[in-house]
């Protein structure tokens, strides 16, 4: 029998490796990537403590998240084709044209 | 055994995510993903939710990162162009930012307690559906609203000739 707070624990190590890849890296798509780490790791969270604490919500929820996480998907990688014509790069220190 | 496969799995997904985001290449952080949700898919069977399980191995390992490896092939950016990763000084703070708060949520979930009974079936297709469409219709049909929005949106901005 596993403990619930290891599930919680591997979901906050899944989200932080998240954070780290939006946070230090400067690709585009890995940073995309990165967004859907976090995601899975609040995935995580939600199916253990629904199927520990016996709630159905935790599975709806994470039902929810996952077509948020397609709907990003696909709008964000709409952008970065869009900036990618108008621009020829994928770095997002280079995409600085809202900055002034 | 349960413990077993809590372990082997979590070392998998836990490892695959660090190769993700330590890659150069975004094809090989593409595949690592792959090996990562289909952990995690492991892990949604092991709290007894094979509706889920299925569905992120669907949605996500069918739909999203299939949608990475086209786009990633599409503008397919040449090897000596990719971004070079410098570690400058707000890099290494953030990244210590997230140890920070990986530590922080070890604390925290150590002292939160959860009663220990056996897995509920909260990720079935009963259980789940049973919810979606009584106590969360307005979030499910809110959902195809946000659904539509994306498509549409997607295919504005990839159609748009500037």
């Amino acid at each position: 029998m596993i403990a619930p707070s290891a599930y919680l624990l591997l979901s906050a190590i899944l989200f932080g490796i998240g954070v780290v890849g939006v946070v230090a890296r400067k690709n585009v798509l890995i940073i995309l990537m990165s967004v859907e780490l976090m995601l899975n790791g609040v995935n995580v969270a939600f199916v253990a403590a629904g199927s520990y604490l016996g709630d159905a919500a935790g599975g709806v929820f994470a039902f929810m998240v996952m077509t948020v996480a397609a709907a990003e998907a696909a709008v964000g990688l709409a952008l970065l084709i869009a900036l990618y014509r108008l621009k020829e790069t994928i770095d997002i220190t280079e995409l600085k044209v809202l900055k002034w | 055994m349960e413990a077993v496969l809590f372990i082997l799995f979590g070392a998998i997904a836990v490892c695959g995510a660090i190769m993700v985001v330590t890659r150069k290449h975004p094809m090989a952080s593409a595949l690592y993903l792959i090996l990562t949700l289909f952990a995690v898919a492991a892990l949604f069977v092991l709290r007894q939710a094979h509706f889920l399980a299925a569905v992120q191995v669907i949605v996500y390992a069918g739909a999203v990162v299939v949608l990475f490896v086209f786009v990633i092939m599409l503008i397919n950016v040449p090897e000596d162009r990719l971004p070079v990763e410098r570690a400058t000084t707000m890099r290494v703070l953030g990244v210590l930012a997230a140890g920070f708060f990986i530590l922080e949520s070890a604390v925290l979930a150590r002292r939160f307690s959860m009663p220990k009974g056996p897995a509920a079936e909260v990720g079935t297709v009963e259980t789940v559906g049973r919810a979606l469409f009584t106590d969360y219709l307005l979030a499910f049909e809110i959902t195809s609203v946000l659904l539509l929005a994306a498509v549409i949106g997607a295919i504005a901005l990839a159609k748009r000739k500037t």
